[in-house]
C-alpha cells in the first residue's frame, strides 16, 4: 500500500492551485481530503506524478449565511458540516446526509468539494446537491463561474469541470423540508441507493445516486407526485438502461430499492 | 488465598495491546535489514512466457530478483495431511514452489521476488518486472472443476480430483434406508468461500547470520514449531537445530496462520543467498489473494425419517475446493474434521458422506475457524430445520426427539458415532432447552404469529451443535493421515525463588493464554498468579510444541502444563519430607506449603525452591532443581456442544435482514476464565453471523477476485450484530486433568445455521424454503419474489 513516487505542491491561493493545474495539466491532481484519491494512488490505480494540495487555502473552509443561500466553503469536511448549526437549522437534510458518509475518521478529512469533483456514482452529495437545486462555484484561467448541480454531473467520475477548474464553493438554498434516505451497500457503506427528497407544498425535487453512472433528479417522479408517495414508482422512468449492477445489487434489485427509497422519501 | 481458576481475571496480554505496544513481525527493524516486494500473477491461471528482470536488477536501491529459474524455483512447501482416494490410490500432491515458472494457477501467485534498500524501492523495481503471459481458461468452482472438459489446474493428472474420499456406511445400505424412509429432506446449496481477515496481515523476517550460520525467521503464525519443522525438513532442508523461529504478538489468525506459506520459506532461502535480514509484511490486498481461504463446499444432501419423525438414514455428497495447491492441513478440512461430525447431535443410525475435492484456479482453501465443523453443522442444522417444516413439526420438537442421550462419559460409556469418532460426554438436551428458555421460545411463537398479522417477518432459527476440538490423539490423527503428531509441550521452570516460568507450545493470537494459563498454575501451585510467567512463540526457549488451533490450547497445552506441575509438586514432597524431618507421605500440600498432616510444622514453596537450587541441607538421591517438561498426548478429542438461537427481523420492502436477538449457550466443559470463554463465544458467533449475512469471495468467471477489498467483501461491523446472550452448562471433559473442552470455535460453529434457519422461519409462509448464504437483502428479496 505505497503509492508511486510523486511531486507534492502546497498551494496557498485558489490562482496558485490553478496556475499548477494549468503548467501540469494530465499529470496533476488536486488534494482535498484524499479519501478517495489517497487509497487508489496506494493501489497505484492512481499515479498522479504531481499533488496540489488546496487544503492550506484560506477562505475555502466557511461555512456562510448569504441572504436566503448558504454558502459552504469546498474544503468543508464531512464533520464541519454535521457539527455546523447553520446548517442544522436552515439546511438540515445537507447535515443529516453528511452524518452517515463513512466513519468517522473519513468525516472528519474528507471534503464536500471533493467529494462532489471526484463524482463516484455511489456518493451521497449528488442526490442532496440536485434536490436542492444547489450551484458549484469553480474557478479557473478563464475566470469564476457558476455550474447548477443538475449541470453538472455528467457520467461516472465525470464533472463539469474543465481541466484547469476547481471547486471552491457550494451555495445552497436554504430548506426547510428535506430529507435523505440511504440504503447502504454492507462492505463499503456507500449509498446502493440514496434519495434526497426536497419538498416545497405539492411540489417536490428529488435527487438519486447510486442507481445510474449518472446521479440525476428523478423528474418523473416529480411530474407524477401531487402528494402521495405512489409516484415512487417512476423512480426509475427512461433509465432501464443506464442501471448499475455488481454482486451486491443487480439492476433489478437496484430498480426495485430506487422505488422503496424513493417512496420512503417522500413519505418521510 | 486467593483462588483464580473460574474468575473473569482481567486479561494481562491487554495492557500492551490496549495501548499499541504489542510486539507484532512488522514491528521489529533489524540492522541491516532489506525489504522486499512480490510480483504477483493478474490471471487465474496462465502461461508464464518469459519474465525479464533486468530493468528491475538495475533499479534504485534494488539487493536482488529472484523468478522461478533461480533455485529457489524447484523448493516446494509440504502438505502436511494425506487424504487418500477411497479406491486406493494415493493423494494427488502437486509441487507447491516457491515461485512459479511455468505456470500460474491462482490470482496472485508469486513470480517474481524484489529485495531492496527500503519497502517503496522494492515496490517501484517491482513493478519493472516485465512478465509476459499467456492467459489460459480457469475454473474456479469445485463442482465445475470435476465436470469433462474443465481446464486442468495439474497437468500430469487425468482430472482435477486431489481426492475422492467416503465415510461411514455402507453407501448401498444408506440408499436404501433412504428409499423407504417415511420422509425425505433434500438440499442442495454451497457453502460458499471466506477470507479470513486477520487484522494483522502475514509478516515475516528472516535473518541468516552468516558468522554463527543460523537462521532466525520472525514470523506471523500460530504454530512456530511446525512452521519450523516443515520448513527445515521439507522445504529448505536445512538443520533445525540452526533455525530458530519466532512469533511474539500475533494479530488473529483465524486458522489462516497454521500454515507454513511459501513466503516464509523463500525469505528464508534468500536471506542466505543475500547474507542480510529481508521483511515481507503482506498488504491487504495480498491478504485476500494469498491467505488461506475458508469453506467453499457444494453439497446435497438428503436426510429420511420415519413416521415418528426419527431420523433414520442421512446421505451427503460434496465437492470441496483445495484450490491450486494443497495448503498445510487442507485435505483434512473437508474429511476429519468435517465427515467425523456428521453424527452431530443426533441417533442417525446410517450415515454416508462422499467428499470430491478439486483443485480449482483459486488460493489454496484450508482451515478456517471451525474447519470442517462448521460446514457439517450448517448442513445438519439446515435439513434438519427444513424438515421440521416439511413434515409440519416444531424444530425443537424434532431435534429433541432425535437427541442422543445425556452421557458423561465416567460412570456411562462414550457415545460411539457412525463417523470414526467417539463422543466424550454431552447433555445435548440441556444445552437446547436452556437455550429455548433464555429465548422464552414458545412466547416467541405468538409475538411471530401476530407479527405475521401485520405483515411484520420475524423468524426465530435454531442451531443445537456439537464440535470435535482439542485436537488430538496422536496415533488417531496418524491413523487418518496427519504427518505430525498433535501433542502439546508444558514446561514448567520453577526459580530459585520460587517465581515460575511456563513454556507452552500453544501459541496466543487473541486467546489470552498468558492469563488463562497463569490462573489454573497459580491454583494448582498455591502461589499468585503474578509470580508466574507465561512463555511462548519462540522455538529457542520453548522444547517443542504443536502450536493453536482447533480450540486445544487449554484442552492439550494445559494438560502438558498439569503433567508438569504433578512432577514439580512430586520432587518438592521429597525436599520438603527433607527438611520437615517427615516422611513424604505424611505431608499435604495447600496454600503454596507442605504441611506434615496434624502438625503446624511446614514450608513454603519459596523455601523448598530456593533449597533444590541451593542444596547444602538435601535430601539423598534427588537431583538439584526443580524443572519439568512434559509432553501429553490426549487420549480423545473434546467435544463441545450447544444451541444457538437468532430471531431476526426481514424488512419486507428491502429484503435486508435485521438479527433482533442473539442467545447463546454453550457447554465447554469446566471454565477457567469465564469473561475469555464469553469473548471467543462473542467473537465466534460474529464470524458465524458474517458468513450468514455478509461475507463471501466471489470469483468471477475468469478467476479474478471481484471481492478483494473491504470496498466489497463486507465483514461484520457492530451495528450488524445484536446483543448477544450468553449462558453456559457445564459437562466437564472426562479425560483430562482439567476437564476442559474447547471455546475457541464453537461460536462460529453454531451460529451461522441459527441465523439462516431465522431467515428462513421469517419467510416460511410465503414459501421460501431455503436461501443461499450469504443471505444478503438482494438474495432475500428475490427468494420473496418468486
Amino acid at each position: 500500500m505505497i503509492p508511486a513516487k510523486f511531486e507534492y505542491i502546497k498551494a496557498s491561493s485558489v490562482s496558485e492551485a490553478i496556475g499548477l493545474l494549468e503548467k501540469h495539466g494530465d499529470d496533476a491532481k488536486i488534494l482535498s481530503g484524499g479519501h478517495s484519491l489517497i487509497p487508489a494512488m496506494k493501489l497505484r490505480l492512481s499515479r498522479p506524478e504531481v499533488l496540489i494540495d488546496i487544503n492550506g487555502i484560506s477562505g475555502m473552509n466557511s461555512i456562510t449565511e448569504d441572504g436566503n443561500e448558504i454558502l459552504i466553503g469546498a474544503n468543508c469536511t464531512h464533520a464541519d458540516i454535521v457539527n455546523s448549526d447553520l446548517i442544522n437549522s436552515e439546511l438540515n437534510i445537507l447535515a443529516s446526509t453528511a452524518k452517515h458518509i463513512g466513519d468517522i475518521q473519513v468525516r472528519n478529512r474528507g471534503t464536500i468539494g471533493g467529494s462532489l469533483a471526484h463524482a463516484d456514482p455511489a456518493a451521497d452529495y449528488p442526490a442532496v446537491v440536485l434536490a436542492c437545486d444547489a450551484k458549484i462555484e469553480v474557478e479557473g484561467k478563464s475566470g469564476k463561474r457558476t455550474i447548477p448541480a443538475t449541470e453538472f454531473f455528467l457520467g461516472i467520475f465525470t464533472t463539469a469541470l474543465a481541466e484547469d477548474e476547481i471547486i471552491t464553493a457550494i451555495r445552497f438554498p436554504k430548506v426547510a423540508n428535506g430529507n435523505y434516505q440511504k440504503f447502504f451497500q454492507s462492505a463499503s457503506r456507500f449509498a446502493v441507493v440514496g434519495v434526497a427528497c426536497v419538498k416545497d407544498g405539492n411540489s417536490v425535487k428529488v435527487g438519486v445516486t447510486g442507481v445510474a453512472g449518472t446521479p440525476y433528479r428523478a423528474t418523473a417522479v416529480e411530474d407524477a407526485y401531487s402528494g402521495s408517495s405512489d409516484a415512487a414508482s417512476h423512480a426509475v422512468d427512461g433509465l432501464e438502461d443506464e442501471l448499475m449492477s455488481d454482486h451486491f445489487a443487480d439492476e433489478e434489485y437496484r430498480a426495485h430499492l430506487a422505488k422503496v427509497m424513493v417512496k420512503k422519501a417522500l413519505e418521510a | 488465598m486467593e483462588t483464580f481458576i473460574g474468575k473473569p481475571v482481567k486479561r494481562r496480554e491487554d495492557n500492551r495491546f490496549l495501548k499499541g505496544a504489542g510486539k507484532y513481525t512488522d514491528d521489529i527493524k533489524l540492522h541491516g535489514m532489506t525489504h522486499s516486494a512480490f510480483v504477483r500473477s493478474p490471471y487465474a491461471h496462465a502461461k508464464i512466457v518469459s519474465v525479464d528482470t533486468s530493468a528491475a536488477e538495475k533499479a534504485e536501491g534494488v539487493v536482488a530478483v529472484y523468478t522461478g529459474s533461480d533455485a529457489c524455483g524447484t523448493i516446494g512447501v509440504p502438505c502436511g495431511w494425506q487424504v487418500d482416494f477411497k479406491n486406493g490410490e494415493t493423494m494427488r500432491e502437486p509441487m507447491h514452489p516457491l515461485l512459479a515458472k511455468d505456470k500460474i494457477r491462482h490470482l496472485g501467485e508469486a513470480v517474481a521476488f524484489v529485495i531492496a534498500e527500503t519497502l517503496e524501492l522494492a515496490r517501484d523495481a517491482a513493478e519493472l518486472v516485465d512478465v509476459k503471459y499467456e492467459a489460459l481458461p480457469a475454473v474456479t468452482c469445485p463442482k465445475k472443476a470435476m465436470a469433462s472438459g474443465a481446464p486442468k489446474v495439474h497437468d500430469e493428472w487425468e482430472d482435477n480430483a486431489a481426492f475422492d474420499w467416503c465415510i461411514g456406511n455402507d453407501r448401498a445400505e444408506v440408499e436404501a434406508a433412504l428409499a423407504n424412509a417415511h420422509h425425505v429432506t433434500e438440499m442442495t446449496y454451497k457453502n460458499h468461500r471466506l477470507a479470513p481477515n486477520a487484522i494483522e496481515p502475514r509478516s515475516y523476517i528472516a535473518d541468516y547470520d552468516v558468522n554463527a550460520d543460523k537462521w532466525t525467521l520472525y514470523t506471523s503464525t500460530q504454530n512456530p514449531h511446525l512452521v519450523r519443522l516443515l520448513l527445515c525438513a521439507f522445504a529448505l532442508g536445512i538443520p533445525e537445530h540452526k533455525v530458530r523461529v519466532v512469533s511474539y504478538d500475533v494479530g488473529g489468525g483465524f486458522g489462516s496462520k497454521i500454515y507454513h506459506y511459501t513466503e516464509e520459506a523463500l525469505l528464508t532461502w534468500a536471506s542466505k543467498e543475500i547474507g542480510r535480514p529481508i521483511k515481507w509484511t503482506s498488504d491487504r490486498t495480498e491478504a485476500f489473494l494469498t491467505d488461506a481461504h475458508g469453506r467453499d463446499h457444494i453439497v446435497h444432501s438428503k436426510m429420511g425419517f420415519d413416521k415418528d419423525g426419527k431420523i433414520v438414514a442421512h446421505l451427503t455428497d460434496e465437492f470441496c475446493a483445495m484450490g491450486a495447491y494443497l495448503s498445510t492441513f487442507a485435505p483434512a478440512v473437508p474429511t476429519y474434521l468435517h465427515g467425523t461430525l456428521f453424527q452431530g447431535v443426533y441417533t442417525t443410525p446410517l450415515i454416508h458422506l462422499n467428499v470430491v475435492a478439486p483443485f480449482t484456479h483459486t488460493v489454496p482453501v484450508d482451515a478456517y475457524r471451525g474447519a470442517g465443523r462448521p460446514e457439517a453443522t450448517y448442513l445438519l442444522e439446515r435439513i434438519i430445520s427444513k424438515a421440521a417444516k416439511e413434515m409440519d413439526m416444531d424444530p425443537a420438537e424434532l431435534r429433541f426427539k432425535n437427541f442422543i442421550s445425556p452421557f458423561n462419559g465416567t460412570t456411562e460409556p462414550g457415545y460411539q458415532t457412525q463417523v470414526a469418532l467417539q463422543y466424550d460426554s454431552g447433555n445435548y438436551e440441556g444445552v437446547l432447552k436452556r437455550g429455548l428458555e433464555m429465548l422464552g421460545y414458545e412466547d416467541f411463537r405468538k409475538e411471530q404469529a401476530e407479527a405475521r398479522k401485520n405483515g411484520k417477518l420475524l423468524g426465530v432459527g435454531i442451531s443445537t451443535y456439537i464440535e470435535g476440538c482439542g485436537i488430538a490423539p496422536s496415533a488417531v490423527v496418524g491413523s487418518l493421515g496427519a504427518r505430525a503428531g498433535l501433542y502439546e509441550v508444558g514446561h514448567v521452570r520453577v526459580q530459585p525463588t520460587g517465581k515460575v516460568s511456563v513454556f507452552t507450545g500453544a501459541h496466543s493470537h487473541g486467546q489470552g493464554h498468558e492469563t488463562v494459563f497463569a490462573q489454573f498454575v497459580a491454583d494448582k501451585l498455591g502461589i499468585p498468579m503474578d509470580d508466574i510467567d507465561i512463555v511462548h512463540g519462540d522455538t529457542d526457549q520453548v522444547a517443542f510444541g504443536m502450536g493453536t488451533y482447533g480450540s486445544r490450547s487449554l484442552a492439550v497445552g494445559g494438560s502438558a502444563i498439569i503433567k508438569s506441575i504433578e512432577k514439580v509438586l512430586e520432587k518438592g514432597a521429597k525436599i520438603a519430607a527433607h527438611k520437615l524431618e517427615a516422611a513424604e507421605e505424611d505431608l499435604e500440600y495447600a496454600e503454596g506449603k507442605w504441611t506434615v498432616k496434624g502438625t503446624d510444622k511446614s514450608i513454603s514453596f519459596g523455601d523448598v525452591s530456593l533449597t533444590a537450587y541451593v542444596p547444602h541441607d538435601y535430601p539423598e538421591g534427588v537431583e538439584p532443581g526443580l524443572d519439568f517438561s512434559s509432553f501429553y498426548d490426549p487420549t480423545n478429542f473434546t467435544y463441545p456442544f450447544g444451541t444457538h438461537i437468532a430471531v431476526v427481523e426481514v424488512c419486507s420492502d428491502t429484503g435486508k435482514v435485521e438479527i433482533k436477538r442473539f442467545v447463546a449457550c454453550d457447554d465447554v466443559g469446566n471454565v477457567m476464565n469465564p469473561m475469555i470463554v464469553d469473548g471467543q463465544i462473542h467473537g465466534g458467533v460474529v464470524q458465524g453471523i458474517g458468513q450468514a449475512l455478509l461475507e463471501e469471495v466471489v470469483y468471477d468467471g475468469e478467476g479474478q477476485m471481484v471481492t478483494g477489498s473491504y470496498m466489497d467483501y463486507a465483514m461484520p461491523r457492530a451495528d450488524d450484530i445484536p446483543m448477544i446472550e450468553t449462558d453456559r452448562t457445564t459437562t466437564p471433559c472426562p479425560h483430562n486433568p482439567l476437564g476442559v473442552k474447547g471455546a475457541g470455535e464453537a461460536g462460529a460453529i453454531g451460529s451461522t445455521p441459527a441465523v439462516v434457519n431465522a431467515v428462513v422461519d421469517a419467510l416460511s409462509h410465503l414459501g421460501v424454503t431455503d436461501i443461499q448464504m450469504p443471505v444478503t437483502p438482494k438474495r432475500v428479496w428475490k427468494a420473496m419474489q418468486s
